[in-house]
């Protein structure tokens, strides 16, 4: 890998995007086989790391239209890792086709004569249906995919040529955009993994799943800004003060990560109806509740304490570790959110799961390795980028 | 008015900028002053690593707060709810921890915040009424565009003329002494 530290181009891209595409096929066919050998599990798999890569896609945007709407200036050496993760979001759109197909193996709303006979299902019915849930799902990939590409190209612009007009024009997009973002995540987040026990509602659900997404767009950009600086990469662009920063917030949010999960279980528990607590309940039996105290400990109280000392932010091995970590841990909250509805009362460990993760995943990077190595590193026409690379925490 | 004495309580001079301002800072910490503050309009980024300043331990000090908080409400309400006056509330048991997460947290933050902001004005000295730098005329442009370096008479190098002659070095104008009254 080679890198111009003028023009912050690479000049020389590595191996990484053919890797990352090897990886990403191999995945992919290891999965249809797992889809002929057992559609159910693949399916729940599929999903499982669908919902991972999807939400590390949508962390980016939030990140790329948090830093236009505050109009941020330590940011801008990080925009375009956030940009080139927001423009796997129109072909994420692609590889939900699956789960599509998936519907009546992963939903239980889905099997009409499940519904039939379930009070609670059919009031649920005009909401949770095949028809309207596609429909849906479409909305959400559409005002993503127009959020990002309306954004990215303005982007682009200025590497051409820069002007207030484009600045300015990200801002309003940021602003309205921000509040689509908020509608579409909450529901996509209760049609896809909350729709999965149909019966079980928590309206906290969206934000709980928004504090997981941003922590492993942050995570994600972290570990690579890491990884690429050892190749020599934007080494003198990016300093201790912007890891800083990142571990700053990957700090905060871990806290806001542990609040909302602490909050949507403890409304529950105080509340103690049934059909609340079941879920819980169900995530409490057997192997399930050692993978709930995992995550409690590993997504909250480990990384709390370990990134709790200023030094540890600014330490490259601790952020390294963390990073991977995090990503490790945001893997398994999935995964315990959508695998008990398929294996109710034991964990059961299967290699389709890393088959569809990496399957995914390596199609995923291949694409943001491909946006990200196509243009400058960095806006170097941002009227603060200079700002950026000097900026201390 | 006949038996006042005037007495040299410090030194200050004026600095251009930013960029003089620090670097005058590091001269004065690599002379070996110890009783100097910097003044400007505006927070400056690596002023404290120019001053050689290290870091404030009220850290520490809110992280005890923090710890004292959090254990103390815990137990407060474990006492109170499951020993001194147990209640059964909703069918739960008397220690429901859960229940208790909330006024742990908030008790832990407020004796945090409260130790952070008390700890904050006990270690700056404050509040305090006066400052001999405050019996300079031309201190007050330092709410507007002025920098300065004050140096107090209690510092062991410091000297009435030494001291104005090392601050005219390090590139200071209008050094001047500074003067209080004593009965």
């Amino acid at each position: 890998m080679k890198f111009d530290s003028q023009t912050y181009l690479l000049t020389d891209k590595g191996r990484f995007g053919n890797i990352t595409l090897v990886m990403g096929i191999i995945g992919l066919m290891l999965s249809i086989a797992a889809w002929l050998i057992d559609s159910e599990q693949f399916y729940h798999s599929y999903l499982t790391s669908f919902v991972f890569w999807i939400t590390i896609a949508l962390g980016g945007l939030f990140f790329v239209m948090l830093h236009h709407l505050v109009n941020a200036n330590w940011s801008v050496v990080i925009r375009r890792f956030g940009e080139s993760l927001m423009m796997t979001i129109p072909f994420m759109a692609i590889l939900f086709i699956p789960i599509i197909f998936g519907i009546r193996e992963l939903f239980d709303w889905s099997d009409a004569e499940l519904v039939a006979s379930d009070h609670l299902l059919q009031g649920k019915a005009g909401y949770l249906n095949i028809p309207f849930f596609i429909i849906r799902t479409l909305i959400y990939f559409i005002i993503w995919t127009g959020l990002a590409l309306t954004l990215n190209r303005l982007s682009m612009k200025q590497n051409i040529s820069a002007n207030f007009e484009q600045i300015k024009k990200m801002r309003i997009i940021s602003a309205l955009g921000m509040i689509l973002f908020g509608f579409t995540l909450t529901f996509a987040s209760f049609d896809w993994l909350m729709s999965l026990d149909a019966h079980w509602y928590s309206t906290i659900f969206g934000v709980y799943i928004f504090s997981g997404s941003f922590l492993a767009m942050l995570s994600l950009t972290t570990f690579i800004i890491i990884r690429l600086q050892n190749y020599g990469v934007l080494t003198e662009a990016i300093t201790k003060e912007h890891y800083h920063d990142l571990g700053k917030l990957i700090f905060a949010f871990i806290i806001f990560w542990g609040y909302m999960a602490f909050s949507q279980y403890f409304l529950i528990w105080y509340g103690n109806i049934p059909e609340e607590t079941i879920w819980f309940l169900h995530r409490w039996e057997g192997s399930w509740k050692i993978v709930s105290l995992i995550i409690v400990f590993g997504h909250f109280v480990i990384p709390f304490f370990v990134l709790f000392p200023q030094g540890a932010k600014r330490n490259k091995i601790v952020m390294t570790i963390m990073t991977l970590w995090i990503l490790l841990m945001h893997w398994v909250d999935i995964y315990w959110l959508v695998m008990p509805s398929l294996h109710p009362h034991e964990i059961h460990p299967t290699w389709i799961n890393p088959a569809a993760f990496f399957g995914i995943g390596g199609i995923f990077l291949y694409i943001f390795w491909r946006f990200f190595t196509r243009h400058p590193l960095v806006p170097i026409n941002d009227p603060n980028l200079k700002k950026s690379i000097d900026f201390i925490s | 008015m006949s038996n006042k004495v005037i007495k040299t309580v410090g030194a200050i001079a004026r600095f251009r900028g930013t960029g003089h301002l620090l670097e005058a800072a590091t001269r004065m910490q690599e002379s070996g002053y110890k009783k100097y503050d910097c003044h400007s309009p505006f927070p400056i980024h690596g002023l404290d690593k120019a001053m050689g300043l290290k870091r404030s331990s009220l850290g520490w000090l809110v992280g005890l707060a923090a710890i004292i908080g959090t254990t103390g409400a815990l137990a407060l309400q474990w006492w109170t709810a499951s020993i001194d006056y147990p209640l059964v509330i909703s069918g739960k048991p008397l220690f429901s921890y859960q229940a208790f997460v909330p006024v742990t947290f908030a008790i832990g933050v407020l004796l945090s915040a409260f130790t952070a902001l008390i700890g904050m004005l006990a270690f700056n000295g404050l509040p305090r009424f006066n400052h001999p730098v405050f019996n300079s005329d031309q201190f007050k442009g330092v709410s507007d565009d002025l920098f300065f370096i004050s140096v107090e008479v209690n510092d062991p190098q410091f000297d009435e003329t030494r001291t104005i002659q090392f601050l005219e070095s390090i590139g200071g104008t209008n050094c001047e002494l500074l003067q209080e009254n004593e009965e």
